[in-house]
């Protein structure tokens, strides 16, 4: 016996869904909205991009609904419709670029060595209310390879699981893991030289380092 | 029983899988054991641990203004 995935609401929203009731739809969405987007920024970079894809995506999952089995996770199947929606806009839109990303080898064997920080100051969550940190972040995780990218925002940004990751990308764990772990060590090397403590400070970002 | 040691390049390997508690309980104090000792490697894991928690972070990635709404509307208007 597997536990219900869905609760006694959910199940009369999703029946409600199924026959095309968009109030219904809407409501079992909305939770899962940020997800969607964060999905389609990640892969598209660009807001209204973002925007217009995961409102197609959207649709697209209202649409095919019918075809969404109870036993998968709502969160899981929307988020899977949205990368294939993203990816099919990049590939119309930067086919060469797409194609070679797409194909890089897989010769990892995850050996990275991080710059050394020695003096590291972390950076309290709090001062994420400060767009300039949000912007900062957007930038460090724009600035990873899209093979490394899509593994850290389903897995850190998204929470999703190992198992849920190789799902939609279609990689083995093996893979997933090895780039989450260098887009870990990217990400943390990207956001470094606001490290130092002029966060803290409340100073402007900036390069405080030579390297 | 001693602790085999561990070189800052396999720590540096293991790193994430450390945080996401995906390797043995051995090799976990096998690492442990050199956080303590090796500042480098202590500062790539809390440096590591920090940009994690802030790329998890609710606020990172907020929809758009109007992102709802217009939403709303695209479902009632298919």
């Amino acid at each position: 016996m597997t536990e219900p995935r869905f609760t006694a609401i959910e199940a009369g929203l999703i029946e409600r869904a199924r026959g095309g009731d968009p109030d219904a739809f809407y409501e079992l969405l909305r939770p899962y909205e940020r997800m969607v987007y964060a999905t389609a920024i990640s892969v598209l970079k660009n807001p209204a991009d973002a925007e217009e894809v995961s409102q197609e995506a959207i649709l697209k999952a209202f649409t095919g609904f019918k075809s969404f089995r109870a036993e998968a996770r709502f969160s899981t199947w929307l988020v899977q419709i949205t990368y294939n929606e993203a990816r099919m806009r990049l590939r119309k839109a930067r086919p060469h670029l797409y194609e070679s990303l797409d194909e890089r080898s897989e010769s990892e064997d995850g050996s990275i060595s991080p710059r050394d920080f020695a003096d590291w100051q972390p950076i309290p969550s709090e001062l994420l209310e400060k767009e300039e940190l949000r912007q900062a972040v957007h930038d460090a995780i724009n600035s990873l390879s899209p093979t490394y990218r899509e593994v850290l925002v389903l897995r850190d940004v998204q929470h999703l699981s190992i198992k849920e990751t190789t799902t939609i990308l279609g990689i083995s764990e093996t893979n997933a893991k090895t780039r989450l772990h260098r887009a870990r060590l990217q990400l943390r090397d990207a956001l470094a030289p606001g490290l130092d403590g002029c966060w803290v400070r409340g100073e402007p970002y900036r390069k405080v380092r030579a390297w | 029983m001693a602790i085999i040691e561990i070189s800052c390049a396999e720590v540096w390997r293991e790193i994430s899988n450390y945080l996401d508690g995906e390797i043995s309980a051995e090799l976990r104090e096998r690492m442990a054991a050199h956080f303590k000792v090796c500042a480098h490697c202590t500062a790539v894991l809390e440096g590591t641990q920090n940009v994690v928690g802030l790329v998890g972070d609710g606020r990172v990635f907020q929809v758009p203004e109007g992102f709802s709404k217009r939403l709303y509307e695209k479902i009632h208007t298919r």
